[in-house]
């Protein structure tokens, strides 16, 4: 049916590589008037680097391979040239100004004026006819930080309509909203398509793909899978996460014989607020116990709240603490903030290295000796010496390649700036070490190194928590995996019965029983 | 040129510094025709410069931190008024009037820092209130007049080392301080030698050492020499030995201790820092309360060289400070700087303002060329971190230090995973 349809997208062979990594090779999509497309992916897939592709954020010349778009060969240099032919793509992170006015955003950047002066008047009138076509009601004049998410994605959507958009893009649409919103988002996407509007609809939340899509694209690894036509082809959940995690697991872990103890660590009824919106939790309720010797992962989609969770945690340095316990040996303790989660013995590796788990400007042994720096002061003196001789002690241990521990962090590779960090850790020596993403980054030899290490560490009798994207990493390493969805956890399956579609049902949907 | 490094430490920005301070030095010894380095001009360099040099050691650590402190010429005024009055009113010694002034530094400096570390207001906003809050509280108290300080605690600004001993033709005192130092130089970098052969780090050849202390050893005994032979009764001056106190102090802090590390952490990244068990708001809440302090103590010294505290005291000194320290290496971000490049940075103004002076330059021109040479400072700086390259020396020795340049760390390899972070990132 949707077969018949003229094509009016086609994106031929489209490689996409950055310094060194390969993000899409030989990718092709093809997109007919009046479909809803879906592309779905792992993390890290290629899927929004394909995106970027279409829009022209990446500009023609970074790729091989062509883009014809309505019978012409494109040749976008930014995103302007992109939406003036049609295509316009709305990203995951809103683009729109939270203390302007809806109609000032929808206007942002391509104001209507004479001799140089806006004439808000006009600007104001074709908001409201734009805002009835995606069905809202609200005052134009209202500050956009004043109205929902739901209704913030609807703005976004009329601004692109104010684009005479032909090809609309949407990255992660509903990944914010609830579920009336979403729903209104979808019937407005379906609403559309009637009107000779196409649109590309990146998405996690499997069902409403299924709900709304009429062809699916699935890239792997930056491959082009199939494309799946949902009416002809009989497509259903299973068969997307079939496609999505289709690739054979290699033996890329360290051999690892467990030993694990009791349970020494357990979180009950673990509920946090959102820092910033007053109402929406991040964590509902969630409970999960460690043993020793233990690596226990938490698997989850994006935003499903796993590092909410982690953080929360340790020391409450995220989100507001509403309700919960955690036990540690036995023991109930209450961590009001870092310096206390770090006394009581629990360690956090970030996922964002960057910007939250490194200073740039520090040196190798002064990142070492960071997180547990009174262990190597003496009368108010922090001991160089031994700050060289610890940083040293785990360069060798952990075989970090650097010239010396005077180094830089800023100079090393994504590896060994972890290996800093995991040794920036154990030096802390923590009962628990949470790792967040311990190998987002980082080449597959690196990755192998830092298994070994996860896997010595729960050796030594410690609970290791990875969270992970990576399904494969997580059924390689895991003695347990907990899979985590919009803040709850949703289940626990040990080593010999998770399996990577087992998990992803369990991620991308609600707690059927409690 | 990989020695010339070695034997100043390796720290390139600083070393440019000090070798800018050096050629500035005997640029003006040349064109003032030696009236430069005598014992006289360099008595009042320190002197005159005392307060803003302290002022430079406070702001550091505000600047390391990541923040700002605008507020600094004002609190110095309305110490300085506060313990004038105090002491003449109340009839109080000169040093409790230094107490009741330290006291009162704290103070303002809690209040400061309460608004900066605990409510979240940025400094730059909370030190310009304060700057507007405490000026105005120098001329409510002292009635914009001018308060007298007594001889007694005007030492603490305009006095010296006292002569004790036998009569050697030196200031006995003075002299004993300069060997001192010495003896200082010499057991630290033997000192870092033996630490350096323990551990196994690269040690610089002993030559090297050699020559560092001998040259460091001789620019001190000239010093002291001409510091220990001035007109009678004067020697090194009192405001002198305050700021070599509180540089050992504050150098010995930020570099060797557990809250000095934490400075640097915060401003380095404060989310990691957290993250690692830091207290951002302690940290940041102790940082600009020991502003207030220094600020205090500078305001109390200025009193006692101009022998009373007057209504425009300490106006435009937070400039000279925030100037002192980013010419002497610190960056705007925060994370980086160094107390004693700070001092170096101080003093390379200070000696501008002195040697343009002795050339009877108008103050006119005096500003246009300190704001140059402030420009200038900094401008290189970022040009060079755009470059990757790291400093002032760097870029002067770029042309004639090719051949024997110590080999490339592995460092090309960080390109790959970065971008392979970023693309991870852009398809989550």
């Amino acid at each position: 049916m949707a077969s018949t349809h003229p094509v009016i997208l086609e994106m031929r062979s489209i490689t996409k590589e950055f310094p060194g990594v390969k993000a899409l090779s030989d990718v092709s999509l093809t997109v007919r008037a009046d479909e809803i497309h879906a592309i779905c992916g792992e993390n890290g897939a290629g899927k929004s680097t394909l995106m970027k592709v279409l829009s022209g954020v990446y500009p023609y010349g970074t790729y091989d391979g062509e883009i014809v778009y309505q019978g012409q060969v494109c040749e976008f240099k930014d995103i302007r040239a992109s939406e003036a032919s049609g295509i316009v793509i709305i990203h995951q992170e809103l683009a729109l100004i939270p203390e302007l006015s809806i109609t000032e955003n929808i206007f942002l950047g391509n104001e209507p004026t004479r001799f140089g002066i806006i004439n808000w008047n006009e600007a104001r009138q074709r908001t409201l006819e734009l805002l009835a076509r995606v069905g809202l009601s609200d005052d134009p004049d209202t500050p956009v930080k004043e109205i929902g998410v739901g209704k913030q994605q609807l703005v976004e959507i009329a601004k692109a309509l104010n684009k005479s958009v032909r090809l609309l893009i949407l990255d992660e649409p509903t990944a914010a909203l609830n579920e009336s919103d979403s729903q209104h988002l979808l019937d407005l996407i379906r609403g559309l398509k009637g009107k000779g509007i196409s649109s590309i609809m990146i998405s996690h939340k499997l069902n409403e793909i299924e709900a709304v899509a009429d062809s699916i694209t699935i890239i792997r690894d930056g491959k082009t899978i199939e494309t799946l036509n949902v009416a002809a082809d009989g497509v259903d959940e299973d068969r997307i996460i079939k496609g999505m995690v289709g690739r054979t697991l290699e033996s890329r872990f360290p051999d690892h014989e467990p030993k694990i103890g009791e349970v020494f660590f357990e979180v009950k009824d673990w509920t946090v607020g959102h820092p910033q919106v007053a109402d929406r939790l991040v964590c509902k309720g969630s409970a999960f116990n460690v043993r020793r010797g233990e690596i226990v992962g938490f698997a989850g989609l994006m935003g499903a709240g796993r590092t909410e969770l982690a953080r929360s945690i340790f020391g409450r340095s995220y989100g507001r603490y509403i309700s919960g316990q955690i036990i540690k040996d036995g023991k109930e303790v209450t961590l009001r903030n870092v310096p206390q989660a770090i006394d009581a013995g629990l360690g956090y590796v970030t996922e964002d290295r960057k910007s939250l788990g490194l200073n740039l400007l520090d040196d190798i042994k002064a990142t070492t000796v960071s997180a547990a720096l009174h262990k190597i002061t003496h009368n108010f003196v922090v001991s160089e010496e031994e700050e060289y001789a610890v940083a040293e002690d785990y360069r060798k241990q952990l075989r970090t390649k650097t010239p010396s521990v005077d180094e830089g962090v800023a100079k090393l590779s994504g590896g060994n700036q972890q290996k800093v960090v995991l040794a920036k850790w154990m030096f802390t020596d923590p009962d628990l070490l949470i790792l967040d993403e311990p190998t987002r980054g980082i080449d597959v030899g690196a990755k192998y190194e830092i298994y070994g290490i996860i896997q010595r560490l729960a050796n030594q009798g410690k609970g290791v928590i990875v969270i992970s994207s990576e399904l494969p990493e997580l059924l390689g390493l895991s003695d347990r995996i907990y899979t985590i969805f919009e803040g709850s956890v949703t289940g626990v399956l040990p080593k010999g019965e998770a399996s990577q579609e087992s998990l992803m049902k369990l991620m991308t949907a609600k707690k059927k029983t409690a | 040129m990989k020695s010339i490094r070695q034997i100043f430490g390796g720290d390139l920005r600083q070393f440019g510094m000090i070798f800018a301070l050096i050629i500035l030095t005997l640029f003006f010894q040349w064109r003032t025709e030696g009236r430069t380095l005598t014992s006289f001009n360099l008595q009042n360099l320190i002197s005159g410069n005392a307060y803003v040099l302290i002022l430079a050691i406070g702001m550091v650590l505000v600047i390391i931190a990541g923040h700002i402190d605008l507020s600094v010429g004002s609190v110095a005024a309305f110490v300085g008024i506060v313990v004038a009055l105090t002491m003449r009113d109340w009839n109080l010694p000169w040093y409790v009037g230094v107490l009741v002034g330290l006291v009162l530094g704290a103070l303002i400096g809690a209040w400061q820092g309460f608004w900066v570390a605990f409510v979240g207001i940025p400094a730059f906003i909370v030190t310009l209130a304060g700057m507007l809050l405490f000026r105005g509280a120098n001329q409510y108290f002292g009635h914009s007049n001018t308060v007298p300080v007594s001889k007694d605690f005007q030492f603490l600004g305009a006095g010296y080392l006292p002569e004790v001993g036998p009569d050697t033709g030196f200031n006995n005192l003075t002299l004993l301080l300069g060997l001192l130092l010495v003896a200082a130089v010499v057991w630290g970098e033997i000192r870092a030698r033996r630490t350096a052969a323990k551990f196994g780090m690269d040690t610089v050849p002993l030559w090297v050492s050699v020559v560092k202390v001998v040259l460091i050893g001789a620019v001190v005994l000239y010093a002291t020499y001409l510091f220990a032979t001035g007109r009678p009764g004067t020697s090194f001056p009192v405001p002198g030995i305050i700021l070599g106190a509180l540089v050992l102090i504050y150098g010995f802090i930020s570099a060797k201790t557990v809250i000095g590390r934490h400075i640097y952490a915060v401003g380095g990244n404060r989310h990691a820092a957290e993250l690692s068990g830091v207290q951002s708001k302690k940290v940041n809440f102790l940082v600009i309360m020991n502003m207030s302090i220094l600020a205090g103590l500078a305001g109390m010294i200025f009193v006692a060289r101009s022998t009373g505290s007057g209504p425009s005291d300490g106006v435009g000194w937070e400039l000279d400070a925030i100037a002192a320290v980013f010419i002497g290496g610190a960056a705007v971000s925060g994370g980086v700087g160094t107390v004693v490049g700070s001092m170096i940075g101080g003093l390379v103004m200070a000696m501008l303002n002195n040697g343009l002076q002795l050339l009877s330059v108008g103050a006119d021109l005096t500003q246009i060329i300190k704001g140059l040479v402030l420009l200038a400072a900094v401008a290189i700086d970022v040009y060079n971190k755009t470059q990757g390259r790291p400093s002032l020396i760097g870029l002067m020795t770029r042309n004639f230090g090719g051949r024997n340049k110590p080999p490339a760390p592995e460092t090309t390899a960080d390109v790959l995973p970065n971008t392979t972070t970023e693309v991870i990132k852009q398809d989550s």
